[in-house]
């Protein structure tokens, strides 16, 4: 990511840190920062999350649209990621500087949620062969404290969560032509099933140690992290108890850096990683069901960016 | 081994401020009449407008005699001459080394500003601009003195002491400037084992105790020094001082040697220091040592 500079010997602290299993800030390898979450701040959004990890901070807003489904896959619906990196964040994403780092993270989030075991996005169908949804899932920068894909993933689907499709009323055929006729009712919508949504889990090859949710310092000490991509645990989402333990599958990977990696390390990180998302994505179910109780019994005041 | 995971709603966001018994300063805005103009002089931070004196950045007034300042709560570091600062090297260039300081324009350290090998009093010679890269490296942290300060604001640095020059291993800390109280020194060994070195422009270096600044000698034994492993127990004590004074610093609270070492004490009963990541931990911690220092004060 941003070039942080640090000095020999505070790398050396690090590397050593890591070695010990013990970080600069009392963290052991596989623990993550405290994350503070809002749901539904964006009001012309269908969905909309904000997520912070210490200074890493993001906003995410999923669009809805109305769109042809591609013919050789007529009954499923469609998402686009698109992230922004706002020169807020650093000097170096002025101008075209974030392009890069905003394509990479969007392709690898569009291949996490590829799968069908991983996103079901026949949810999307409307009229097979003929219309469909298509979500547009905008992801914003705003500032960048390490850990980015994480954070990114987590919040986006924390946004998916928080996404109401407006219902279809009524199909009516005119000839070729498809005329939809949508609920005119804001409450009459559906929500989407996003327990199997992939999270993304960093780990941050550093020394001969992997760790997860690394700093911006610990980024820049490290010579090649693996991202991983892991399908979310449904079950954490729904009340129903009898819901069979699916999910914690790998779903994409993706490397960063120039250094390499064996077969070993690699096979002992992808495991890692899933133990990683199954605990993030508890976390994540748990904050994201006890905001949508409290806004049931009270109505929702935005607390946003400021406060 | 397990990991952590805390994902909290921003419903139950923790409000950092501790409340002190001594009311709160009156808090201007940007654009806010601070005074009617009449017998008042325009200081940093105002502007006269008309007939007024209105404020141009966020912050508390300070008034000296007649002269009006608003202090800001954020800022850039400003400068003056004699404080201590810690700045990380960004740049080496003819005869002098870029450090970022913090402050809004770069900070330069003059090679005649340093002590080089071989004693104070020598003649530096075009084989010493040479080996300036050898001396501090781009990245290479520094504790520094402010020698002079240009006329744009931009400050000029020395290194002429032993008490000055490169960092060993440590943990680096940004925090506002404002937070930071001015003191005789700046230099503190903590009775807890580790060394702190809190500088005027908001960096702060913890560093283990028996790890001073590598200062000269040769060069074999600075290496020895710079590669010795900090031990668990002195990791611990770095790290807990480092979130001690992260939530002192969530909480708005000046920071000297008192009130880290206060706040050290009163994050013992947490005996995770991860805990201390926790906002509602930081500001328990930030409480408490608000209420010491009152207590202090008051005997």
């Amino acid at each position: 990511m941003a070039g942080l500079l640090l000095s020999q010997s505070e790398k050396l602290f690090i590397v050593h840190g890591v070695q010990d299993d013990y970080r600069s800030d009392g963290r052991s390898n596989l623990d993550y920062r405290p994350m503070e979450l809002e749901t539904d701040l964006v009001d012309t959004a269908t969905g909309s999350a904000r997520l912070r990890l210490a200074n890493t901070d993001l906003l995410v807003a999923v669009k809805t649209e109305i769109d042809v489904p591609s013919p050789d896959k007529p009954d499923l619906g469609k998402i686009e990621f698109n992230v922004d990196c706002s020169a807020n964040a650093t000097p170096q994403f002025e101008g075209r500087g974030g392009d890069q780092l905003a394509v990479g993270i969007a392709n690898l989030m569009q291949a996490a949620y590829q799968s069908s075991q991983a996103f079901n996005l026949k949810q999307l169908c409307i009229f097979e062969g003929k219309q469909c949804w298509k979500l547009f899932v905008d992801i914003l920068i705003l500032e960048c404290g390490g850990n980015l894909c994480d954070a990114v993933s987590l919040a986006v689907k924390a946004a998916l969560f928080n996404t109401r499709i407006p219902c279809v009323k009524a199909i009516l055929m005119d000839g070729g032509d498809v005329d939809l006729q949508l609920s005119d009712d804001p409450f009459d919508n559906k929500l989407l099933d996003v327990g199997t949504a992939p999270l993304l889990v960093t780990l941050c090859k550093i020394g001969d140690k992997c760790v997860v949710d690394p700093s911006a310092e610990e980024e820049s000490c490290s010579v090649v992290s693996l991202i991983v991509g892991i399908t979310g645990t449904p079950s954490c989402y729904s009340d129903q108890e009898n819901l069979a333990e699916v999910g914690g599958k790998f779903s994409t990977i993706d490397m960063n850096g120039p250094g390499s990696v064996a077969p070993k390390t690699l096979k002992d990180a992808i495991n890692q990683g899933i133990v990683a998302a199954k605990l993030l994505d508890k976390a994540l179910a748990k904050a994201l069901i006890n905001e949508r109780k409290e806004n049931i019994r009270t109505k929702k005041s935005s607390y946003g960016f400021l406060k | 081994m397990t990991s952590h995971v805390k994902i909290r709603l921003a419903s139950e966001r923790v409000n950092h401020s501790v409340t002190t018994n001594n009311d709160l300063p009156r808090f201007y805005t940007p654009g806010e009449v601070v005074t009617g103009m009449e017998d008042f002089m325009r200081g940093h931070g105002t502007y006269a407008v008309d007939d007024s004196l209105k404020a141009a950045v966020a912050g508390v007034m300070q008034k000296v005699n007649k002269l009006i300042c608003i202090r800001p709560r954020k800022n850039r570091y400003v400068g003056e001459i004699g404080d201590v600062i810690v700045g990380r090297v960004l740049e080496v260039q003819q005869r002098r080394w870029k450090v970022d300081t913090n402050s809004r324009l770069d900070s330069v350290l003059q090679l005649s500003a340093v002590n080089l090998p071989g004693g104070e009093l020598r003649r530096r010679s075009a084989e010493d601009e040479q080996m300036m890269r050898k001396h501090l490296q781009e990245g290479d942290l520094i504790s520094a003195e402010v020698q002079s300060v240009f006329s744009d604001g931009s400050l000029s640095l020395h290194t002429r002491s032993l008490k000055y020059g490169k960092l060993g291993q440590g943990i680096l800390i940004k925090v506002f400037p404002s937070y930071i109280k001015r003191r005789k020194n700046h230099f503190h060994h903590l009775p807890c084992g580790i060394s702190v070195i809190i500088g005027n422009n908001g960096y702060i270096w913890i560093t283990p105790a028996g790890q001073t600044n590598v200062v000269e000698g040769d060069d074999d034994e600075m290496a020895a020094v710079e590669l010795q492993t900090v031990s668990r127990s002195d990791r611990d004590t770095m790290a807990r001082v480092r979130n001690c004074i992260m939530a002192l610093a969530a909480s708005k609270m000046m920071l000297d040697d008192t009130s880290i070492m206060f706040a050290y004490e009163e994050s013992l009963k947490y005996d995770d220091v991860k805990d201390l990541l926790d906002p509602e931990a930081m500001l328990d911690v930030a409480f408490l040592t608000q209420h010491r220092i009152n207590y202090v004060v008051e005997e």
